[in-house]
């Protein structure tokens, strides 16, 4: 078994060689600290969690607070170098029903407990930590995009090209809890910071949203914080103004909460949805412009 | 064709090892025209390494398409070589000789370019090893590999084993070609010297693969539909995928077997060997298969149409009444009721009656649909070049010219297949295995075009799905090499089993005078 194992690791070895030749590309320098299912940040929890217990982070959006005004977009895009034609937290304009007022969702990754993207990632590149939070290893990620095709959320994206931000250009190793270095044909998501968290600090949308719609913390401590230094009970702020999440009915025990739009501080986006600039390394493609760039959804 | 260097075969043997010594101008040229476009694949594959799958039409929304369409596609027609020939063998159908070598073949060709094909779809094609290495059971994507291997294994050694004593005649004399070729015959011949016990251990060994072949079969098709099965996904989320897979994996299976059959049969001149009776019972068999796909396509679009759920009213929208509902319609019409009406209804005693009718003559309907199917392609290629005007030109062609239009097609040229039922049988095989790909395709893209969440803030072109010239470059070339492999496996065995027919009590005859002795007929 051994002699085998060993042999196959070199094959494998060569093999990847080759293969790195052939795609032209030089290895890139990756720092794993604690790569393995389940072995997820838990120094952070165990440090500082209440009476032992492992840290259990939640989001709440407060829906009334939303004025679509994307600064979360741009200061996680900002914070992670996102690629791209990528938007980890994407604000969509939402409407329940053709009468309904519309409103603006932010939506980041959910850190579903019940995941379907980890369930079908053949090779562990993402999987769900003991504080929560579904982790994404790009430096293991083969880019089959399963996980893409299994997300109800659309909280995943791929790297079609070459990102500008590679460690190879930027020197930088690559950390997975930052993610602020990027792979060609691997899949990509929101993480929660996970950085930031243990460095005390909030995620970067939250701490960028100017409104305060935004809350994180720990669902054990049961309270939540927004940029303006609000804490409030979670369990309060859900069961009171009737928290829901997005898509319950699939079970996939989302971590992000979601507090109706009732009563909303900021008027309701215009008629027309704004169209995303196109990525300035997306190559050229003939698309009849007639093809609407929103299709099939709330919004008409 | 020239005669061949053969030394000590019969007359029947030469014929049955024609492909062996194929060769000449025509032959060369398809070679060659064959390994062109495989590596002009291959220079497109080359592309899409080096920048990424960004040059693919592929994006965040519709993030599997043309690539993993051919991936079911190919695996789909894997199916039924050895599974079909299993389950004859077992049955203990005697026709089946000399076809299911021809059979078996196509499995293992279509296997492993059905295999590259995710690997083609793969990001990360170098991480390929990540697989083994850190594999993770829970993902289906495992499964497949599993199965598909075991299928590969096992439909090889199914190919093989019943192939050894030809090889061993082989090694006997067959004298013409390079030498590597009687070293190949004499290694893959095992010694065999057919004595008693050889024969017994062969029956033996083939009876036991015959059984396991099948749950194996059936089981590599299932996995693949489970891939999609597994998802959430609107329009993937059903519980009857399986099945559903199955059977059209059978279908299309079956039809290549049959378009095979006819290729060889005209090609090398075995009409002794492949007669109309063989195309007959194929025939039955693709009735058979095209009603229980028809009736798991039927139960997979009624069930969520009749309650059109939310979740579900996008996808099926766009099939049926939406951006893709002529391609769907014209999948469902073309792929499976139009083969299976070809294939029963030119039996009718009134039908070269037809011809009376003026309307009806062959070559203007042909002529009618030719011109359709140009001013198809030239309209919706001029269409995104006047894109100013806004005008989707192909929307100037009714709905309902293509339907009339087959329609009329289908009866002027029943009289005709009247006549010649293999032609019906090759003209009905083609059709299912196109309308089996556009089928993958339309189960995979409208369900990726209508997630639970709108598609939003998406760059322009990203809503969408356009495959570029990269993807279908590289269908073209896995197409191509699909053929190659065929064909040279052809040119190495021999294609019809020399000792396996030699046991056939006699050939089958022509249809109408059937009922070979010892064969009921089906
Ligand atoms: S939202 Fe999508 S990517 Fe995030 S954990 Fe849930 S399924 Fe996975
Ligand atoms: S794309 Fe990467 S993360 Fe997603 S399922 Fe495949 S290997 Fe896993």
């Amino acid at each position: 078994m051994r002699v085998s194992r060993r042999s196959f690791l070199k094959l494998a070895a060569a093999a990847g060689m080759v293969a790195a030749w052939a795609v032209g590309e030089p290895a890139a320098p990756v720092r794993r600290p604690w790569v393995g299912a389940g072995r997820g940040v838990p120094a952070l929890a165990r440090s500082t969690g209440q009476a032992g217990r492992p840290r259990r982070w939640v989001m709440v959006v407060d829906l009334a607070k939303c004025d679509g005004c994307q600064e979360c977009t741009r200061a996680c895009t900002a914070m992670h170098r996102v690629p791209p034609g990528q938007e980890w937290i994407r604000v969509y304009e939402m409407r329940d029903e053709a009468t309904g007022l519309a409103y603006w969702l932010p939506r980041p990754c959910m850190q579903c407990d019940n995941p379907p993207c980890v369930k079908v990632c053949p090779v562990s590149a993402t999987w769900k930590r003991d504080d929560g939070i579904v982790m994404q290893d790009t430096s293991r990620c083969i880019g089959c995009r399963y996980c893409i095709a299994a997300c109800p959320y659309q909280a995943r994206a791929f790297n079609w090209l070459e990102p500008a931000a590679t460690p190879e250009r930027t020197g930088e190793a690559y950390d997975p809890e930052w993610n602020r270095v990027h792979f060609k044909g691997t899949t990509e998501k929101c993480i929660f910071c996970p950085a930031l968290i243990k460095e005390g600090k909030l995620p970067a949308c939250v701490a960028a949203c100017p409104m305060g719609a935004i809350y994180f913390g720990d669902r054990e401590e049961d309270a939540v914080t927004n940029s303006q230094g609000e804490t409030v009970r979670f369990s309060a702020l859900v069961t009171e103004q009737a928290g829901y999440r997005l898509l319950e009915e699939l079970g996939t025990e989302p971590r992000v909460y979601y507090l109706p739009p009732r009563q909303r501080l900021y008027p309701a986006p215009p008629a027309e949805p704004a169209a995303a600039p196109v990525p300035a390394a997306a190559p050229r493609r003939t698309v009849p412009p007639d093809r609407p760039g929103a299709v099939g959804g709330a919004v008409p | 064709m020239s005669r061949p260097p053969h030394h000590g075969f019969s007359d029947r043997e030469e014929r049955l090892l024609a492909s062996l010594s194929a060769g000449g101008t025509g032959f060369s040229a398809l070679i060659g025209g064959l390994l062109a476009v495989v590596v002009w694949g291959l220079v497109a594959y080359a592309t899409q390494l080096r920048h990424g799958l960004g040059v693919t039409g592929l994006r965040d929304h519709v993030l599997w398409g043309v690539y993993i369409a051919n991936f079911v596609f190919f695996i789909g027609v894997s199916h039924v070589g050895a599974l079909m020939s299993a389950i004859l063998r077992l049955t203990g159908a005697e026709w089946r000789r000399p076809i299911t070598r021809m059979a078996e073949a196509i499995t293992f060709a279509s296997l492993l370019m059905g295999a590259l094909m995710p690997v083609v779809d793969m990001g990360r094609p170098d991480r390929l090893l990540t697989l083994i290495g850190h594999g993770r059971l829970q993902s289906p994507i495992l499964w497949d590999i599993l199965s598909i291997t075991t299928y590969l294994t096992g439909s090889t050694l199914f190919l093989y084993v019943p192939m050894i004593p030809d090889l061993a005649l082989l090694r006997h004399r067959y004298a013409g070609g390079p030498a590597w070729r009687r070293r190949l015959y004499t290694l893959l011949s095992l010694g065999w010297q057919d004595t008693p016990a050889q024969r017994h251990a062969l029956e033996t060994i083939m009876r036991v693969l015959a059984v396991m072949i099948i749950p194996i079969a059936v089981s590599v098709h299932t996995v693949v539909s489970w891939i999609f099965g597994m998802t959430l996904r609107a329009g993937w989320n059903s519980t009857i995928f399986g099945p559903y897979f199955v059977s059209g994996a059978l279908f299309s299976g079956a039809a290549a077997v049959v378009t095979a059959m006819a290729t060889f049969r005209w090609a090398y001149h075995l009409e002794d060997y492949i007669t109309e009776a063989h195309f007959r019972r194929m025939g039955y068999l693709l009735i058979a298969l095209g009603l229980a796909y028809g009736y798991f396509t039927f139960a997979e679009y009624l069930t969520p149409a009749y309650k059109m759920a939310t979740a579900e009213r996008g996808y099926l929208t766009a099939v049926f009444s939406g951006p893709l509902a002529r391609l769907f319609w014209f999948t469902q019409l073309t792929g499976i009721l139009l083969p299976v009406l070809l294939l029963t209804l030119p039996r009718i005693a009134w039908v070269p009656r037809l011809h009376r009718v003026p309307l009806l003559r062959p070559r203007p309907a042909l002529a009618a649909a030719v011109t359709y199917a140009v001013a198809t392609v030239v309209l919706s290629a001029a269409g995104p070049r006047m894109t100013m005007a806004r005008v989707n030109l192909t929307a100037l062609i009714p709905p309902w010219a293509l339907p009339a239009l087959v329609l009329w097609l289908f009866l002027a040229w029943l009289p005709v297949f009247h006549v010649r039922p293999i032609a019906a049988a090759v003209v009905a095989s083609l059709l299912v295995n196109v309308g089996a790909w556009l089928k993958r395709y339309l189960i995979i893209v409208p369900t990726l075009l209508n997630p639970f969440l709108p598609i939003q803030r998406a760059p322009t072109g990203w809503a969408a799905y356009q495959p570029t010239w990269v993807e279908w470059s590289i269908t073209a070339g896995a197409l191509a090499g699909f053929a190659l492999i065929y064909i040279g496996f052809s040119k190495v065995f021999p294609i019809i089993p020399i000792w396996e027919t030699r046991q056939e009590p006699a050939p089958l005859r022509p249809a109408g005078q059937e009922g070979v002795p010892g064969v009921p007929a089906l």
